[in-house]
């Protein structure tokens, strides 16, 4: 019965998105208030109704109500209460409908937090968002609804993939969502001004806040994956350029240049068309990456249902929303003429060459991920593109971009000098290079990725807090120091995401730079020693999970005569689902990780066993961390409070005069 | 969904990729062999090398690969030899060759129409703005004298 309400919400929705999409442009073209206001209480309703379907599904999954197929391929009675909660969108359907009810959620927040917007704006976002919405909803619906039924019901279900079953894979895909989603928000204000032939500072104000948002979230699902992958592959990869990686790194590419190019936007009201364009752009690869992942067209180890129709279908999503948006560009992106005037030194161009790095890589990875399929569909060739071609094509953007970033943050608005903005860098610059120099010396010579990466690590988080620090003006130390907590919550978060990015180079380089590994096979009760850790294996048994069953191997890892640290590396297999998983234990460490792996039983006797120490591998996720971190912080600056009053004051001010040349 | 299985069971089996019967008692050439499994594609995996993979081609590679070795091939011989058998597809690096020239070239490119189309905008800019509130070198001397006061 509650399915079936939830099902019948989940047509409700659809329907109640059609209306929003509708009737509040039909009331912003002609200027009708009551029409304009109807995509308020729509969102709202639009969000309960999807809320409601989501609540079904996840009762008949807590439940476990085997009378509903996607339980049955997705559950079972004995699995922990957590993972029946997560197994809700750990298959295609339960993702979809994820989607759905972000994208509801956000269209929600924006109709009740957005009363300062001008209401013909505020309407056609709204509107826009719920054409995604009701596209996805139907997508859902007729392709891959969640409540069908089985006639016969098994007894118990097929289990989920155990690999899923794991805490930082049950939250990644959620925020990846979330920034996907939050993206659209992004889209449909650039739809909305194109439509409306208007594009503001107060305009970016609102733009910036969402563009951050979905930035900090894909920031967090992506650092998620990739520690799930550390962690549970058991061989501490974290990043394979895999389609579907590819598919969450480009629009975190493009969230961050689009986030840059609206406080250019926001601030001196330049680059308009361009920050629409990456609006537009951003979400467009958000839907590429959701059609690479659910069709299954670019073959990858994560690719979900591979169903021909889905792929059509979202194919379709695509070609309709950013091609639509694109050809209101090529219309109406032209309209916007830009005020603020920079010279070619200047923080705009700065800015301006931030995006064109991060574009331009994020265009490079597009390009590396579907080339496979283009190579065989125009020159007969059956190709792969993988890792040392991303490393080769994507890595020297990457360079370059640590390299003017701290400079480039620096300099001043439409007028700058190279020199002056470089004289308090100096520093900064002097200690990057003499630590590069002293981890070229001291290291084995064999590559240039140490030392560069870590100079620049140095060079960004050094860079950082030069900024900072000069933020705080002039005059005795006590009085900046003091001054220091007192600046606004916007430069904190710039220092802390710059210096974030810092951590996370050096953390990448590092380890790949040093890490040792050892493979062998070692008795019960040998001892062995890696990188001056003597390790012993002291004894395996055999457990019972409550949905598996485990081979349990301690492991005791000495350093200097005295015991670091006991480890407990396992082998589970799941009987429900037929599928054995690796559990590596990791002695998380500042400076390293010691990493060890309990492989199969020998024939002579004796386990082969995996030991791995991973120099610097908690930098790159603290790193993550700490620019979400950035990104927060700056989310709760008081200036966003005060644009939004001042939004709210507008138009008052100005009336419909300003609002309407679009028609 | 029993593909989505096959997939996992493919990533997530536990056998660790390179195990130890597999390892060669020369250091060194151990190490190549490590550095060539890393550019060879697990032809029934997705997207992982056989260095990572715990797939039975991939080990059954990885083991040729060292047999190469052994022979006294030298790297690229070793990667031609794989690729002669199983195909352009095995290479994780792609050929720098006919088509494939457009896929090396895109990010270079891509880059340099960026920056010129960057600075032609920026130059036009600055034209339109010439003149305008932006201080000349006479008052902007004068300011930097009023701030150090």
């Amino acid at each position: 019965m509650i399915t079936e309400v939830g099902h019948f919400a989940l047509i409700l929705a659809l329907g109640v998105a059609l209306v929003q999409v509708v009737i509040p442009l039909i009331g912003a073209h002609k200027g009708w208030q009551g029409w304009m206001a109807l995509a308020v209480p729509a969102a709202v309703l639009q969000f309960l109704l999807v809320a409601g379907a989501f609540a079904a599904l996840t009762h008949a999954f807590v439940t476990s109500d085997f009378s509903l197929r996607l339980v049955v391929l997705n559950s079972h009675s004995l699995k922990p209460m957590l993972y029946k909660v997560t197994g809700v969108w750990g298959n295609h359907e339960g993702s979809m409908l994820l989607w759905v009810l972000i994208v509801a959620l956000f269209g929600a927040m924006a109709a009740v937090f957005g009363g300062g917007l001008p209401p013909s704006l505020r309407a056609r976002v709204l509107a826009v968002q719920a054409a995604i919405g009701a596209a996805f909803l139907s997508f859902s619906l007729f392709t891959s609804n969640p409540f069908l039924r089985l006639a016969q019901p098994p007894f118990d279900g097929q289990g989920l993939n155990p690999l899923l079953q794991d805490i930082g894979l049950a939250f990644h895909p959620p925020f990846l969502y979330l920034g996907y989603v939050g993206l659209s928000m992004a889209f449909s204000f650039a739809v909305a001004a194109l439509i409306e032939g208007r594009v503001d500072a107060a305009w970016a104000r609102w733009v910036r806040p969402w563009t951050l948002a979905a930035w900090i979230f894909l920031t967090v699902g992506i650092a998620l994956g990739a520690w799930w992958a550390y962690y549970e592959l058991g061989w501490g990869g974290f990043w394979f350029w895999d389609p579907v990686e590819n598919a969450s790194f480009m629009p975190w590419l493009f969230s961050a240049a689009l986030l840059h190019s609206a406080i250019v936007v926001e601030k001196r009201e330049s680059l308009k068309s361009w920050t629409v364009l990456l609006a537009i752009l951003g979400f467009g690869f958000s839907l590429i990456g959701t059609f690479i992942t659910r069709s299954g067209i670019v073959t990858s180890v994560h690719a979900f249902s591979s169903d021909p129709t889905r792929g059509v279908f979202i194919l379709g999503i695509l070609a309709a929303f950013v091609g639509g948006a694109l050809v209101l560009f090529a219309f109406r992106g032209r309209s916007m003429e830009a005020r603020g005037v920079f010279a070619m030194i200047s923080r705009e161009s700065g800015l301006l060459l931030n995006n064109i790095l991060l574009a331009v890589s994020s265009l490079v990875v597009f390009i590396g991920t579907i080339w496979p399929l283009v190579a065989e569909m125009f020159f007969d060739r059956k190709l792969s593109v993988g890792a040392p071609y991303f490393e080769a094509a994507f890595t020297p953007f990457m360079v370059v971009l640590a390299i003017v970033l701290p400079i480039g943050a620096m300099l001043p608005w439409k007028r700058a000098r190279l020199g002056r903005t470089m004289r308090p860098l100096w520093g900064a610059a002097v200690l990057a290079l003499s630590v590069g120099v002293l981890v070229w010396a001291v290291g084995t010579g064999r590559s240039a990725l140490a030392p560069v990466g870590i100079a620049l690590g140095i060079w960004l988080i050094a860079g950082a807090f030069t900024d900072l620090w000069l933020r705080t003006g002039r005059g005795p130390f006590k009085g900046r120091a003091a001054r220091l907590r007192k600046l606004p919550r916007a430069d904190w978060g710039k220092a802390l995401a710059h210096s974030g990015l810092g951590i996370t180079f050096i953390g990448i380089s590092g380890l790949l730079a040093w890490q040792v590994e050892d493979i062998r096979v070692a008795q019960v009760g040998e001892s062995f020693t890696v990188a001056g850790y003597e390790v012993t294996l002291e004894g395996v048994s055999r457990e019972q999970g409550p949905n598996f069953i485990s081979t349990k191997a301690e492991m005791r890892v000495v350093r200097d005569g005295r015991e670091l640290v006991r480890l407990y590396p396992e082998k589970r297999v799941y009987p429900v689902e037929g599928m054995p998983t690796t559990e590596a234990a990791i002695a998380n460490g500042l400076w390293r990780d010691i990493y060890l792996v309990i492989g199969d039983p020998q024939e002579g006797g004796g386990w082969a066993v995996r030991t791995f120490i991973k120099p610097f591998a908690n930098w790159i996720w603290a790193g993550c961390i700490i620019m979400a971190f950035g990104g927060l912080i700056s989310l709760t600056d008081r200036r966003y409070r005060v644009a939004a009053g001042a939004a709210r004051a507008r138009p008052v001010t100005k009336p419909a005069a300003k609002g309407v040349p679009a028609q | 969904m029993k593909r989505l299985f096959l997939v996992f069971a493919l990533i997530g089996s536990p056998l660790f990729a390179v195990n130890p019967d597999e390892v060669l008692q020369d250091p060194a050439l151990e190490a190549r062999a490590r550095a060539i499994s890393q550019e060879l594609r697990c032809v029934v995996c997705r997207g992982e090398n056989i260095d990572e993979s715990n797939a039975g081609v991939a080990r059954d590679l990885r083991l040729l690969v060292r047999e190469r070795l052994l022979e006294g091939d030298t790297d690229q011989a070793v990667v031609d030899y794989v690729a002669e058998r199983y195909g352009e597809y095995v290479l994780m690096t792609p050929n720098r060759d006919g088509a494939n020239l457009v896929l090396w070239a895109a990010g270079p490119v891509l880059f340099l129409i960026a920056l010129i189309g960057g600075v032609l905008y920026m130059r036009r800019r600055a034209r339109t703005g010439e003149g305008g509130d932006a201080l000349s070198d006479k008052e902007q001397a004068r300011l930097e004298a009023i701030l150090k006061k």
